[in-house]
């Protein structure tokens, strides 16, 4: 019974973990890196809460919501932050992460640092089924002309530009699609802890979303799946090294950057796997 | 037939400059393309052959003057619609796009085909349109055999035929070629000269920079010289060929 309800904790963290990696993989598919997604899991876990709980609609919609309210936030907040490149946008993706952070710390209405419960609690498998259903929907994508569009963008945005392919649009848009992963990302979280606080939506969380998909490859959207699977499991089977694990496991990820940059998994391993590539 | 004179020209530059700081990189340059042209810019290094295409593209911000494709005023337009309006360029150091296959790179180029649903649905069910376009210009650029290949990882020679495929895809009413067989072979050379005649025939007006003296003189109808941002002469390659002015500041120089 503990052994299996174990398990199942475990699963559940991988889960949510894909669905944050997929949201830091959509976003970084443009070439940028968002160090706030956990910010938009945030806005997710309370707004979904409220909806569920508050407003008293079910889940599904509830989510659904959420998804959109963060997806035009991560608009909102994408056009001026994608005019920084690089490690800039990388802090003020941060800033912005940290900012929602405090914003419910502050906001008493839902609990402030005493947090947030209340909610319906949903199995490991409803989780495992958004997963799914998400990871599916960037897999799909990821053979349409929008996604090529978002590869070119990545190699040069000039270029692209001079195709007739506005970068700008594409990369807000990436922005949105990933915001709105993130939030569902947290709609689930909560209703699957059945209570939140602030301190669950932190820089940290950030961190290991975007540690998971450069672990299991930055390429391809499995690589999101791959990389939550290690970064849950990995640290589990470690245990015997009592103190030592998180150094043993940061080395292996010093590793990983050395010999392989691109993750686990990429194109190249995905074709030897499913040899009819795709068009 | 007898509205030659309203016909506007598929390119016209109406005094345009370009300033860098203080630096004029283009003074007041005019320059015309007419459909079914192929016009060739000239003139020695740092001249402000490439500059032209970047303000033409949309690239650099013109300091004055305009930009016309086909009568319709295309200047301060951000590239991507310059490019949608029907200007497609090659690069001087070839710009391809780094994982992507040759077919992919004919493929990224179509982003006017189809509509918001196709273009989210797989490009091999939802936007026949596309692949067959991609497939047709594949089997003019004779790339049928490199078609699953990275481009990048091609013979430069073919990197090249790439990039003109790829600016081709999207059927533009202008191209702008940038030194298309610098470091080209005779044999190489020739097949992209083909190539761009054949572009012409189909109705494709070109605007080419090219250092190949006999190249340009071979295959222009129309050339404009360059110095120092100033334009020098223009005229049919004859008339260059023994313009006193073009001989001091060009041909009369090392290259």
């Amino acid at each position: 019974m503990t052994m299996s309800m174990y398990y199942a904790g475990i699963f559940a963290d991988v889960g949510i973990l894909l669905l944050g990696a997929l949201s830091v993989y959509i976003i970084l598919s443009t070439g940028q890196l968002s160090l706030g997604n956990a910010g938009f899991m945030g806005i997710g876990a309370y707004l979904t809460s409220w909806l569920t709980v508050m407003v008293g609609l079910p889940l599904t919609p509830s989510l659904l919501i959420a998804a959109i309210v963060a997806g035009i936030i991560g608009v909102v907040v994408g056009f001026p932050a994608l005019r920084l490149k690089g490690i800039y946008l990388a802090m003020a993706t941060l800033g912005f992460g940290e900012m929602v952070r405090s914003f419910f710390l502050n906001f008493s209405a839902m609990g402030g640092p005493e947090g947030f419960h209340g909610m319906q609690h949903v199995s490991t498998g409803t989780i495992w089924i958004w997963a799914i259903l998400v990871l599916v929907l960037v897999m799909v994508l990821e053979t349409s002309q929008i996604w090529l569009e978002i590869r070119a963008v990545r190699d040069d945005e000039t270029a692209a530009g001079l195709v007739g392919l506005n970068a700008t649009s594409i990369k807000v848009g990436a922005f949105g699609f990933g915001a709105a992963v993130a939030a569902i990302a947290g709609g689930l979280f909560a209703h699957h802890h059945v209570y939140i606080e602030p301190g669950n939506f932190s820089f940290e969380r950030s961190i290991d979303f975007v540690l998971a998909v450069i672990l299991g490859g930055s390429t391809v959207a499995p690589g999101a799946l791959a990389g939550a699977v290690i970064l849950v499991v990995l640290p589990e089977y470690l245990r015997f090294l009592a103190d030592w694990r998180f150094a043993a496991f940061g080395a292996l990820l010093i590793g990983m950057l050395v010999v392989r940059r691109q993750g686990l998994l990429d194109r190249a391993l995905l074709r030897l796997a499913l040899p009819s590539s795709p068009a | 037939m007898s509205a030659m004179l309203e016909t506007p020209p598929r390119l016209q530059l109406d005094r345009v400059s370009k300033l860098f700081g203080g630096v004029h990189a283009l003074t007041d340059l005019s320059l015309q393309v007419a459909p079914r042209q192929i016009v060739g810019v000239i003139g020695p290094n740092g001249a402000g052959k490439t500059t032209t295409f970047n303000v033409i593209t949309g690239a650099y911000r013109a300091s004055s003057g305009a930009v016309m494709l086909d009568g319709k005023a295309v200047t301060d337009e951000p590239s991507h619609r310059i490019a949608r309006a029907g200007i497609m360029r090659t690069f001087q150091n070839i710009r391809l796009f780094a994982d992507m296959t040759v077919w992919e790179h004919l493929l990224v180029a179509q982003p006017h085909t189809g509509s918001a649903l196709q273009r989210l649905l797989p490009t091999r069910l939802a936007n026949p349109s596309a692949i067959a376009r991609a497939q047709e210009v594949l089997e003019f650029f004779e790339l049928g055999d490199v078609r699953n290949r990275l481009a990048r990882s091609l013979p430069y020679g073919l990197q090249r035929k790439v990039e003109m495929a790829r600016a081709v895809t999207a059927r533009p009413k202008l191209l702008l070629l940038d030194e298309p067989v610098a470091g080209m072979n005779h044999d190489e050379a020739e097949t992209i000269r083909n190539l761009m005649l054949k572009l012409r025939d189909d109705g494709l007006s070109i605007l080419l920079i090219e250092h190949d003296m006999a190249f340009v003189m071979n295959l222009c109808d129309n050339l404009y010289v360059l110095d120092f941002g100033v334009l020098i002469a223009q005229g049919r390659p004859d008339e260059i060929r023994v313009n006193p002015a073009v001989l001091d500041a060009y041909l009369g120089q090392a290259d």
